[in-house]
């Protein structure tokens, strides 16, 4: 048994598993309609969805790592009691059901809840179904992705890097900006890539949070989903643009520049 | 092998670069007339919409579509809007608090509807009660689902599926994926031949209700362009889908 060589009980489950992943994405790019991709991607619908997917996605991804960074920083460095409880909470939001998410944020800030009617009553301003509540389900779904990848990263940096600074004189803000950021900057990255692609993909939440409006909530997974009510091809043909996006996310992540800048 | 990554990476950008360069030609409307219309009224609510905007330069329409209960929910959740037509009493009655003047516009009829080639032979109502028939209908709460139940009173087996929509039982038999289904005469008129309508031996009829939304961001076009659905050339686009006339 030579290395390399694959015992066939492993090796026709993973054939089986490898052509139920790649056979529904080679059959959207058989019935993809070619010949119209040109003018699906000029159509007005699609270009507002897609301006709108990039707006949003843009600000969550921001918004991401605003919040996202200290929030690593703490349950990787922090020795408080709370971070326990903090990551558990992280957790959970990982694997909670996107729709489950769109519900959560509904009953939390929508006109009966105590945040929501505050909102409309002290500063008339309502949250559901606006491009807000959008960038809002696209966070919250995509955060948890980034604190954990940039958590793991911030636990490989040594912490005697930290105190070798302290030492030195820096604060610790400047050991966070200068010496702890920079060195788990790979982390980062791949957290923000991580992010940027979950939030690209959100439906679920989305659209039971922010509603299925044209211009202003209808992300381009929605203009999808709302496409196959009316023409399967026009669907077909907006999710392989989606598909080659997502792609080219992937492939753009793993240039070399991007690792490159860290060194 | 760079230069494979810089293609890839020019590409998304070009992607990225698009939206945001389309954006920028064209003229931007100086108003907005945001149209909630019960998914039914897809091809007609666009029809009027083009025709309003025609009449009135500087305005755009934009019809939101969806299931009438969801579009009533979230109305009363605060959901931004100016116009809301349901396809029945039941759905704008939930919505009341925000409908200022609800009234009714246009009527429609379910009809039992097949794929084109009908695969099961269906001819009737009581064919859907055989094994192996399948055939699908709206949610209860959809208005489209509270008329099938009362069409399918007579018959034991359950449907197949519960759509949230009657555009998605539609599509699903335009698919071939069902051998039957309940939709709106309206439906089998925009489907364009993909669907055969069979009418029910005791008609079942829905009126369809309209009303500006208290929360209007435009009062007024939203009062004109309700008028424009209810003078004579709206009407006469309505008719056009299959919709009976009102009044």
């Amino acid at each position: 048994m030579g290395e390399g060589r694959v015992p066939w009980r492993l090796g026709v489950p993973a054939a089986v598993g490898a052509a139920f992943l790649i056979l529904p994405m080679a059959g959207l790019l058989a019935r993809a309609p070619w010949a119209r991709m040109g003018s699906l991607l000029g159509d007005d619908g699609t270009l507002t969805a897609l301006r709108l997917t990039l707006v949003t996605s843009g600000a969550a991804v921001v918004a991401v790592v605003v919040l996202g960074t200290p929030l690593a920083y703490v349950l990787a460095r922090s020795s408080l009691r709370g971070t326990a409880a903090l990551r558990g909470a992280l957790l959970v939001s990982l694997v909670l059901p996107p729709v489950v998410v769109g519900v959560a944020l509904l009953a939390a800030f929508g006109r009966s809840s105590v945040i929501g009617s505050w909102l409309e009553g002290s500063l008339g301003v309502t949250l559901p179904f606006t491009t807000a509540a959008v960038v809002m389900s696209h966070t919250f779904v995509a955060l948890p992705f980034y604190v954990l990848a940039v958590e793991g990263s911030l636990r490989t940096v040594d912490p005697e890097y930290d105190i070798a600074a302290e030492v030195l004189g820096a604060d610790r803000w400047t050991t966070f900006t200068r010496v702890t950021l920079p060195m788990a900057l790979p982390g980062v990255l791949a957290g923000t890539a991580l992010a940027w692609a979950r939030s690209i993909g959100e439906f679920g939440a989305t659209i039971t949070f922010a509603g299925n409006y044209p211009g202003r909530t209808q992300t381009f997974p929605l203009a999808i989903y709302g496409s196959l009510q009316s023409d399967t091809d026009t669907a077909i043909g907006l999710s392989v643009l989606l598909m080659i996006a997502s792609v080219s996310v992937l492939v753009v992540l793993r240039h070399r520049w991007l690792t490159g800048l860290v060194r | 092998m760079g230069s494979r990554r810089l293609l890839a990476g020019g590409l998304t950008l070009a992607v990225t670069a698009l939206p945001l360069v389309a954006g920028c030609s064209g003229s931007e409307a100086r108003a907005t007339v945001t149209v909630l219309a019960a998914s039914s009224l897809e091809g007609s609510f666009r029809a009027l919409g083009e025709q309003f905007e025609e009449e009135h330069s500087g305005v755009s329409v934009t019809v939101v579509l969806g299931s009438s209960a969801t579009l009533a929910e979230q109305v009363v959740q605060g959901a931004p809007g100016d116009v809301l037509a349901t396809a029945d009493e039941r759905t704008m009655r939930s919505a009341e608090a925000e409908a200022l003047d609800p009234h009714e516009f246009t009527s429609n009829e379910l009809v039992l509807a097949v794929p084109a080639d009908n695969p099961a032979g269906v001819r009737r109502l009581s064919d859907l009660d055989h094994a192996d028939v399948n055939f699908v209908v709206c949610v209860p709460d959809a208005p489209c689902g509270a008329l099938a139940e009362q069409a399918l009173a007579g018959v034991q087996r359950q449907p197949r599926s519960l759509e949230i929509d009657v555009r998605a039982v539609l599509t699903k038999l335009e698919a071939g994926e069902a051998d039957a289904g309940l939709v709106y005469r309206t439906d089998v008129v925009s489907s364009r031949g993909q669907v055969e309508g069979i009418p029910l031996e005791e008609p079942v009829t829905t009126t369809y209700w309209i009303s500006v939304l208290e929360g209007a961001a435009e009062p007024s076009l939203a009062q004109d362009f309700v008028d424009f659905v209810e003078s004579e050339e709206g009407q006469s686009i309505l008719a056009q889908q299959g919709f009976t006339p009102h009044g």
